[in-house]
């Protein structure tokens, strides 16, 4: 098979913003799906409602949405040009923060079930034991949430990977900086290049395969050691 | 020294409640909670632990108060000095048993030397390196007991530690448990619903119902099995046999007779709370 002249860069662009999207939605999703499943606030619905949103909106609209928010003619977007110098929309940046609203329900909704099926008397039971919240989170909760963890991170993961409309939207298909391979495909197609779109498939089939049955191996495993 | 009086709004079976409860329980004193379920034993338990917040009252633990609601006084779990051992044992799934023990004592400039002890105290030596799963209900009763334990706590609060075990697992865990209150010198309130266990390590008894004290007082101790003779009047089918008790009254018992046999029949006086 002839690889497409740009494949290797495009592969590479594609890898990082998965892991990046993944790394950043773990450090965020983590405060967020805790303050969900124990939180007994009014809000809660309505924050779990926004967490939601993207999994039911076309990601056309969420892409729309944060393309006017990053472009200078809302304040917001003039607000993060010109006092934080972050010019976002067609930059790695920008499918970046596309990405992680994107795919924030994919990471926050399995570590929300994760910290809700921890027994509610082990947090307890360290807290009668002297141990913080940041402890007990730390030593008690995400050691017995691993499947969940696991979980998050691999369909945030490969979630990213087949993410098509937010990234056109928000970064177009600029080569080597925002050209994923799901928007790689569409170019090659776009221009008859069957083989060229039928590389990239077929890497992505297989990653994402592989990706999934790593996952459920692991979550197997673990599964027997602690039962 | 621990007193207080704690209020909370309970929601019973039979609608909503006002727990009420002021008691003051003397250093070194095994108080033993009982009462129907729904009366608050649990709820007033984790009250005194912290891990539920009352809804007005006092609590002082040697003069030093652990809430006040006038005060706006709140201590919490973290900061008391207490072992808190779970009816679920809530024992930690990702831990073996020292290292259970070893996250307890934590912080403690002896800390080895504590879950060592413990272990050999609690037999639980060889168990060690296992995890809390594979381990039987006393096992795991035992851990729970070792590890509230290991912080050095003066205040020991069980919920209902050994209503799951077997009868001989937990006259075993008995004598540990009121070998271990005297021997740490603790405080110690126990949740239990055998009359025969409170009789044994209790020094004195509060019976809750629906959120009120209804008797507080010395263990009463269940009264031994009586024995009554009857005479077998048939033998029915499926190892039942018809007896006529002295009275005149009849009734229907297991067991293998001839017609006309007389029988010892053992009565229990079971209270049911």
């Amino acid at each position: 098979m002839n690889l497409p002249p740009d494949y290797w860069q495009t592969l590479r662009l594609t890898l990082t913003l998965a892991s990046c999207t993944t790394a950043l939605l773990l450090l965020l999703g983590l405060p967020l799906a805790y303050a969900l499943a124990h939180g007994r606030s009014r809000l809660k619905p309505l924050l779990e409602a926004m967490v939601s949103l993207p999994l039911v909106l076309p990601p056309t609209v969420i892409g729309f949405y944060l393309l006017l928010a990053f472009s200078d003619s809302t304040a917001i977007g003039r607000f993060l040009i010109n006092q934080l110098g972050l010019s976002l929309n067609f930059t790695f940046g920008g499918i970046l923060a596309g990405s992680l609203a994107y795919s924030l329900p994919f990471m926050v909704q399995p570590l929300q079930a994760g910290f809700g099926q921890v027994p509610r008397s082990l947090t307890e039971a360290a807290y009668t034991l002297g141990k913080s919240r940041l402890t007990t989170l730390w030593r008690v909760l995400l050691p017995n949430m691993k499947p969940a963890l696991l979980s998050g991170a691999v369909l945030t993961f490969a979630h990213t990977l087949g993410e098509f409309g937010v990234v056109l939207m928000l970064g177009g298909s600029l080569p080597g900086r925002t050209r994923v391979a799901s928007i790689a495909i569409y170019d090659e197609v776009q221009s008859l290049h069957y083989a060229q779109a039928n590389a990239y498939a077929l890497t992505l089939l297989a990653v994402a395969f592989v990706i999934l049955v790593a996952l459920y191996w692991f979550t197997k495993k673990d599964a027997a050691r602690l039962s | 020294m621990i007193d207080f009086h704690l209020l909370k709004a309970l929601h019973t079976a039979a609608g909503p409640r006002l727990l009420d409860v002021a008691l003051t329980l003397a250093p070194g004193e095994l108080v033993a909670l009982s009462g129907p379920s729904g009366a608050g034993k649990t709820t007033l338990l984790r009250m005194l632990a912290g891990l539920s917040r009352p809804d007005g009252g006092f609590l002082t633990f040697d003069g030093q108060p652990w809430y006040d609601h006038a005060r706006r006084q709140w201590l919490p779990p973290q900061r008391r000095p207490l072992g808190f051992v779970f009816q679920d044992y809530a024992l930690f799934p990702n831990m073996t048993v020292r290292q259970n023990l070893a996250f307890a004592a934590e912080g403690q400039p002896d800390a080895r030397r504590i879950v060592d002890e413990l272990l050999e105290l609690l037999e639980l030596s060889e168990l060690a390196e296992r995890r809390p799963a594979v381990l039987s209900g006393g096992q795991q009763q035992r851990v729970a007991l070792a590890r509230a334990l290991a912080r050095r706590p003066r205040l020991l609060l069980l919920d209902e530690p050994l209503s799951a075990l077997d009868l001989p697992t937990r006259l075993r865990l008995q004598d540990a448990l009121a070998d271990l209150h005297q021997r740490f010198e603790l405080t110690t309130v126990l949740i239990s619903h055998d009359p025969a266990e409170i009789a044994r390590l209790a020094d004195r008894v509060v019976e809750l119902d629906l959120g009120q004290v209804v008797r507080v007082g010395p263990p009463v101790a269940p009264a031994a099995p009586a024995t009554v003779l009857g005479q077998v009047l048939a033998v029915l089918p499926g190892g039942r046999l018809r007896v006529q008790l002295p009275g005149g009254a009849t009734v229907e018992v297991s067991g293998t007779a001839a017609v006309g046999e007389e029988i010892g029949l053992a009565i229990n006086v079971a209270r049911t709370l």
